[in-house]
């Protein structure tokens, strides 16, 4: 190999960088010129007489995270053994770009798409006129209706509707204390920086304390969510739900679950809520699949738990408790996470039924280990969660006593009666 | 008596050896890139592989001031950076008035001078030192909040640090700065991007041994192989938190301290809390497990040596 001082050889070194970089871009690692330019300083500052100094000093630089690892390793071995080997995959990969962006085109574009075709579509279905006559027989305006209408029971236009109220709809925490101040004039604590200016502004006399008190902010919210084939009806209004809510305040985390676990908290992130959603259907693979509550808990518990719930966060569990597994180790990886969380909330969309009682052995295996239990299948039933979480309350399993009973009397009744609909 | 900076990679790893620092050559060369290239390495790993001693090593075998800035929740500028000493100041105050002392500009002037400044961590970093620049540590930075992460963006790319009463303190030459995460959560890109990153991972059996050799001299050749042989299969099982470098020489040690010549179950049993750090670990391995996980290792050693 050619030594790093000579200008030909490194220049050519450099180029190859450069190629190295784009490579290591089009696989999806972030590596921007700045990046380039540190590569190539920190190659020169190596030099190039072992490989493997050569491989560590670019990971140092392209490697940023512990899962780009596997990539980048990859991208070299097959770069640096010959570097047209990787021209011609590229060029394999032009085509499959075009290909996607294509793909990508009409899905993205689907309410452009519906757009217009509504305005080309002569007559809309239903004309408003009736719509305002429907309100006046029930003396009750449509939104409010729709506060109280289940998910799975309402229609197009009804859903879209909801969906516009839910990304009004902020969810606020009762807040906690941290380890910074701001100034209060009636808090308990003196605040002798701002005492001492107001000294400096009368040359050195006490004109009063000034005071702090100690800032509060919204813990962390952690929403798991089930998205199997029994929530199907709801999980995709769910889904609008978590976008508003990651969208209204900072630090929550969403995850979705079925028969495994995946992360969606960056995905949730774009503004608009139709390409957030479509982005976790294509990161998600199984959805409306079966259900593993037990085994998508313990992944969380390992491997997000440590990370996503610490400094006192609340999380919301989103699941109809049917499970596939049977409650097989559910009860476990419950108890870890209400041990691991401030308090863990559940939402059961099945509450809905009146006669709902814990007789599935997921729900049973569950039930002990949650400290709030709520409806979730209705704008109605999610504000008077949003009430539920505004207040602070007491951190454990309030107001689960009748719960708690029902399950210890329910062992001995038979288990076959299911869910009474109203 | 300060020392040279390495010049290769090979330099590196011979005073990371000095210092009692078993690395291999991935971690050797982010290290010297980072001393070379004067930019902050970014250690990420889990708990107990070694992340905050690589620090104090090179602060030892340098001969450089070690700083040390523990990050928590709600970490703010005055614990971090630099604070004015209220206290002192209003009894400066108090002094000059019972002197009859009424000028206020020379007041002001000598209340906010350096005098009166408390200094932290980051400024202290910043400070000339006869030794050369300290190494500062900037433990867990994954604990404080995004604002303050931000605030670490512009004094780890410019190495200065502006105080509006008194002025900008700049330093001459950069500290070496380490910086570490148990990745509790992510750090952000714009960051990771100004540091060299590396990802602290568990040793292999090999370089396990040579650490025990080094650090828990006392215990017996074949309990190290034993305890490493052991630690190294329960990091392959799905357990909440697994075993680090830390955990292997606490238990090294416990067994020293319990004059154990070689592993056996009930001594496993007992001393298995040094080791795991969760009651539904421990349940898990207790008892069967940690017998058959024995039988597994003594085999393995046994075959090892046989050839």
């Amino acid at each position: 190999m050619t030594t790093p001082s000579s200008p030909v050889g490194s220049a050519r070194l450099a180029v190859n960088i450069l190629h190295f970089a784009r490579a290591l871009r089009a696989a999806g690692l972030p590596a921007g010129p700045g990046t380039v330019l540190a590569a190539v300083e920190a190659v020169e500052a190596v030099g190039l007489d072992r490989r493997e100094d050569f491989y560590w000093a670019l990971h140092a630089v392209f490697v940023s995270r512990a899962d780009q690892h596997p990539v980048f390793d990859q991208a070299f071995h097959v770069f640096w053994r010959n570097p047209d080997l990787l021209k011609r995959m590229m060029a394999m990969m032009l085509p499959r770009v075009r290909t996607e962006v294509e793909h990508a085109g009409p899905q993205l574009s689907r309410r452009v798409a519906e757009a217009l075709k509504n305005r080309l579509d002569p007559e809309p279905e239903e004309p408003p006129k009736t719509e305002i006559e429907f309100d006046a027989a029930l003396t009750v305006s449509a939104a409010e209706q729709l506060q109280r209408k289940d998910f799975d029971k309402m229609s197009v236009a009804e859903l879209a509707q909801a969906k516009r109220m839910m990304a009004r709809m902020a969810l606020p925490l009762a807040e906690v204390p941290t380890r910074r101040f701001r100034p209060d004039p009636q808090g308990p604590r003196i605040d002798p920086h701002a005492t001492l200016r107001r000294m400096l502004r009368t040359g050195g006399d006490v004109a009063g304390l000034a005071r702090r008190r100690v800032r509060t902010r919204p813990p962390p919210l952690v929403v798991l969510c089930d998205i199997s084939g029994s929530m199907a009806r709801y999980s995709r209004m769910l889904l609008h739900f978590m976008h508003a809510v990651s969208n209204a305040r900072t630090r929550v985390h969403s995850f979705v679950f079925g028969t495994r676990l995946t992360n969606i908290t960056r995905h949730l992130r774009h503004r608009d809520v139709d390409v957030a959603v479509d982005c976790v259907a294509g990161a998600v693979a199984d959805w409306s699949g079966g259900t593993r509550i037990g085994t998508a808990l313990g992944t969380f518990n390992r491997r997000w738990a440590r990370r996503v719930l610490g400094q006192g966060a609340v999380v919301l569990l989103i699941t109809d408790g049917l499970d596939r597994d049977g409650g097989d180790g559910l009860a476990a990886a419950a108890e870890r996470l209400q041990k691991s969380c401030r308090r863990l909330i559940w939402l059961n969309p099945l509450l809905r039924w009146d006669g709902f009682a814990p007789k599935s052995s997921g729900i049973r295996a569950l039930l002990p280990h949650v400290d709030d239990f709520r409806p979730v299948h209705s704008l109605d039933s999610l504000a008077s969660l949003a009430d539920a979480l505004s207040r602070p309350g007491p951190r454990r399993a309030a107001g689960m006593d009748g719960w708690t009973a029902m399950l210890t009397a329910g062992r001995d009744r038979d288990e076959h009666p299911q869910y009474q609909p109203l | 008596m300060p020392h040279p900076l390495p010049h290769s990679v090979d330099e590196t790893q011979a005073l990371l050896q000095r210092g009692d620092y078993v690395a291999g050559r991935d971690l050797s060369t982010a290290l010297f890139l980072a001393l070379k290239l004067r930019r902050p390495l970014f250690l990420e790993g889990e708990a107990g592989v070694g992340k905050t001693e690589i620090a104090k090593v090179l602060s030892r075998t340098l001969g450089r001031r070690l700083v040390r800035l523990q990050c928590y929740e709600g970490l703010d500028v005055a614990a971090a950076v630099y604070e004015w000493n209220y206290a002192r100041q209003m009894m400066e105050i108090r002094l000059a008035e019972a002197a009859g002392d009424r000028d206020r500009t020379a007041l002001a002037a000598g209340l906010f001078s350096e005098r009166f400044l408390i200094k932290r961590p980051l400024l202290q970093a910043l400070e000339p030192d006869d030794n050369g620049p300290p190494v500062l540590l900037i433990d867990e930075l994954d604990r404080t909040d995004e604002p303050f992460e931000a605030y670490l963006l512009e004094i780890l790319s410019d190495f200065q640090v502006t105080i509006p009463e008194f002025g900008t303190i700049r330093a001459d030459e950069p500290p070496l700065v380490i910086l570490t995460s148990n990745r509790t959560r992510e750090i952000h890109d714009a960051l990771k991007r100004r540091c060299f990153y590396h990802w602290v991972d568990y040793p292999d059996a090999e370089r396990e041994r040579a650490i025990l050799r080094l650090k828990a001299p006392q215990a017996d050749e074949r309990l190290a192989a034993q305890v490493v042989g052991f630690v190294q299969r329960l990091r392959t099982m799905d357990l909440y938190k697994l075993p680090g470098v830390a955990e292997t020489l606490d238990w090294a040690q416990a067994l020293v301290e319990l004059n154990q010549l070689e592993l056996d179950a009930t001594t496993i049993n007992d001393t298995l809390g040094t080791l795991l750090k969760y009651q539904d670990d421990i349940a898990r391995i207790q008892g069967s497990e940690a017998a058959r996980l024995l039988a597994q290792v003594k085999t393995e050693l046994a075959a090892t040596t046989a050839r």
